[in-house]
């Protein structure tokens, strides 16, 4: 690790209370749960499973609880989870959104998943397909015009692979039987179509929608159809990597560099044929742990593959998990490991030579969803910056545990935060950048912090690999030290006049 | 429109409610009351014996065709049955697809919107067996039916269905204004009905408004899609329907809020009846037949 720092940890727990004492008593009880400040870590403890390391500091918080109504929660629903993360970036099959209009239209386009290929031909990524319910399909039930959209997609897209049903709330609630429709449409035009309850009431937020989509690649997917794929001896999954801006592909080109063979890559820029295939493989490593831990969980009792959790942000992350990768494979590949590590050495020492100086002890506050208020840290502490609060929106208690890999003692953590909350902690705080999503950027910004989107990279990327460090090192300074904050004259900072004394 | 009164049958699936109403509100018009039937249930058999034949063209099943609700037109969902009845059936889906429940709300808005209400003294709700979700609870809603009534028997899960429709009474009572218009009790021939139907009546606050004596001539009537009010007009039974009628009319404003029981106070009911058995008596009644047997072997 680069850095070595500790939080002003009782500022924190101030400031904690502060926010705590705007809410009535009830209220504030069950949100104290959730807000902590990071303790040290235990003599000796050995950290969350998967994680690798020294386990800095304790950050164990209430967390994959019921949103409260009435606060503002960025959480989404399963079938944000189903659709959006999990099921939506596989490129060649057509995803349904069943249901009323609404859900399919404003989860259009997907989250910047990138792909290869002719969209409206072999690949559907960012088009949207919607059964458009009315109220003669809620009274009548829509199993019939489910029907009738299958049968027109296969008309119209001969060569897609596949479709999935991606259920919104009224399929449960008028009992639908789309499992029925998609066994006999399976049987008709003998492709894989994968019914998905992913109603939007069930669960606590779209971390359901990432479990449910995961049991049906394991229910209708895995092992359905003879696989003649050969399979290799260096062959690996990518778990997890949606392709984010390209994320998946700075993130292949090390693996493959270090003599692996990616065999699939889940989500981003994925076929069908490499989740059908992913069987074969001999590991399966992890990005986002929340979403697909439970399919890689499956695999290993079922196939016997180990899984990995692994981090390509930042070189220090990147060195490390490499070196893990390849330990599993032996020390061939971890000559060549080491190799790639050298490699990039003076790609690594060009980047930090140029922005640390710029980004040198400058604090940064998250507040993202699955893996990235832990993973990316690091990256920042490779420039010099250090973290001065993260949060999850619907982590569960094991992503706490292996956030105490990564923050130091004094950090502010914050489970599911409303907008009220953080946005008290950055005023606080003041940070010099948050990396949050859309919904904060501007209220952020005109509170005269920097802000970057660390769901979509801001419209950037990829930010993993050793390329993509480059780019998030270039992104953190455009954010940081835009001329555009020297502009403000916000009123805090202006010449006080001086105050009028009462004449007593 | 200040003179209009909506009321409401419910009660156990296969107790009588589509015959007791249609009798009833067969006798209705003979008064001279002018009514509209609105058939909440999917089977659509609420105006089988007013229009002498079963209902085809539902509200839903011609949205269905034409495509939306929006796009007909009240006079192809309206038929006109015995004296000038004007009937409706909301109509939907087939057992164990879609949600009927939407279906009823969709129905009667679209009737309501579209001036069905309209020129008519009497709107009268037909609805299926148990208020199973918000949707068959639409009548007892906010301007909808004002009195309920619950057709019952002296049977033990017929009491049961009527307790448990006085609860969703009671919950859009206060914001509403919808209450209980009473009890009508259609004979089963069960151990002390009337008396039973009564107490029940009075533990509910409120009134076993008529006793609908048990007659092989509804059957008749029925095989001929007719009411008996058609069917037989100078019967017996014809007359105790008029006289439902006449009660019914004048307890306009009478209904009462009620008081539904526990389920334990309910079975305390029957015991008290003698209906339902404690376990020391069935042990004792089964300890004598043992008894009697071995004298008999003896």
């Amino acid at each position: 690790m680069s850095l070595d720092y500790e939080n002003d940890g009782a500022l924190h727990e101030k400031v904690i209370e502060e926010v705590l004492s705007a809410y009535p008593d009830k209220f504030a009880k069950r949100r104290k749960k959730h807000l902590s400040v990071a303790k040290g870590a235990e003599e000796g403890a050995t950290g969350a499973e998967g994680e690798d390391g020294q386990v800095l500091s304790e950050c164990d918080v209430k967390s994959n609880i019921k949103s409260i109504p009435g606060v503002m929660t960025v959480r989404g629903c399963a079938y944000a989870g189903s659709k959006g993360v999990v099921w939506g970036p596989i490129k060649d099959m057509v995803h349904i959104s069943h249901g009323p209009v609404g859900c399919g239209q404003y989860s259009w386009s997907q989250r910047r998943n990138y792909y290869v290929g002719t969209t409206g031909i072999d690949t559907f990524v960012t088009m949207q397909v919607t059964s458009d319910f009315q109220e003669r399909d809620i009274v009548f039930g829509g199993d019939k015009k489910l029907t009738k959209v299958i049968d027109e997609l296969e008309q119209m897209f001969p060569l897609s692979h596949g479709i999935t049903i991606q259920s919104e709330c009224p399929i449960g609630l008028i009992g639908d039987d789309i499992e029925a429709v998609a066994k006999k449409k399976t049987k008709e035009i003998d492709k894989t179509i994968v019914p998905v309850r992913c109603e939007g009431f069930r669960g606590v937020s779209q971390s359901l929608g990432h479990h449910i989509a995961n049991d049906t690649i394991r229910d209708w997917v895995l092992d359905k159809k003879d696989n003649a794929f050969e399979a290799g001896p260096y062959d690996v999954n990518v778990i997890g990597d949606y392709n984010i801006g390209g994320d998946a592909w700075a993130s292949r080109i090390l693996l493959e560099e270090i003599g692996l063979r990616v065999v699939g890559n889940w989500s981003g820029d994925a076929t069908l044929g490499e989740i059908e295939r992913s069987p074969k493989a001999k590991l399966n490593l992890i990005h986002c742990y929340r979403s697909m831990n439970y399919i890689c969980r499956h695999m290993e009792e079922k196939y016997g593959i180990a899984w990995m959790e692994y981090n390509f942000f930042g070189p220090s992350q990147i060195a490390v998990s490499l070196r893990k990768i390849a330990k599993h494979f032996g020390p061939e590949i971890e000559a060549k490991a080491e190799a790639v590590i050298e490699k990039y050495k003076p790609l690594v020492d060009a980047v930090i030579a140029k922005y640390r100086p710029r980004l040198e002890g400058k604090s940064v506050m998250l507040y993202v969803g699955g893996l990235r208020p832990r993973h990316v840290i690091t990256a920042y502490e490779d420039l010099g910056m250090e973290i001065a609060g993260t949060g999850y929106e619907f982590a569960h208690s094991d992503d706490y545990q292996r956030t105490g890999h990564y923050v130091r003692k004094g950090t502010l953590i914050y489970d599911d935060v409303t907008g009220y909350e953080l946005e008290k902690f950055i005023e606080r705080i003041r940070p010099d950048l948050v990396g949050s999503g859309i919904k904060e950027k501007y209220p952020v910004q005109k509170m005269g912090i920097p802000f970057r989107q660390m769901h979509s990279w801001d419209y950037s990327g990829p930010y993993h690999g050793y390329d993509g460090f480059a780019i998030f090192a270039r992104d953190m300074d455009l954010a940081i030290n835009n001329p555009v904050w020297g502009l403000f004259d916000p009123p805090w900072k202006k010449d006080e006049a001086p105050l009028l004394q009462a004449a007593e | 429109m200040s003179s209009l009164r909506q009321i409401a049958f419910y009660g156990k699936g296969g107790i009588g409610k589509s015959t007791t109403s249609q009798n009833t509100l067969a006798a209705l018009v003979e008064m001279g009351q002018k009514i509209l039937i609105v058939g909440c249930d999917p089977k659509a058999d609420s105006t089988r014996l007013i229009l002498n034949t079963k209902m085809q063209d539902t509200v839903l099943s011609l949205a269905a065709e034409a495509g939306s609700v929006e796009d007909l037109e009240l006079e192809d969902v309206m038929k006109i049955g015995y004296k000038g009845i004007k009937c409706t059936e909301a109509g939907g889906p087939e057992p164990g697809v879609g949600c009927a429940g939407r279906g009823v709300i969709t129905a009667i808005n679209f009737l309501e919107e579209n001036g069905a209400y309209d020129d008519v003294d009497y709107v009268s709700y037909d609805v299926l067996g148990d208020v199973v979700c918000g949707g068959f609870a639409m009548p007892i809603r906010e301007n909808k039916a004002q009195e309920i009534y619950i057709v019952m028997s002296g049977e033990m899960m017929a009491l049961y269905a009527a307790n448990n429709i006085s609860r969703g009474i009671l919950k859009y009572a206060s914001s509403g204004g919808v209450r209980l218009g009473g009890l009508i009790c259609n004979e089963r021939q069960t151990d002390r009905e009337i008396d039973l139907s009564e107490a029940l009546a009075k533990r509910l606050n409120t009134k076993l408004i008529h006793f609908v004596p048990r007659d092989n001539i509804v059957q008749h009537a029925e095989l001929r899609r007719q009411t008996v009010i058609q069917y037989a007009p100078d019967s017996a039974q014809a007359k105790e329907y008029r006289a439902l009628a006449e009660k019914i009319h004048a307890n306009c404003g009478k209904g009462t809020i009620p008081t539904p029981i526990s389920m334990d106070e309910l079975e305390q009911m029957l015991l008290d009846f003698g209906i339902m058995k404690t376990e020391e008596q069935q042990l004792a009644e089964l300890a004598a037949k043992e008894a009697a047997k071995a004298a008999a072997v003896g």
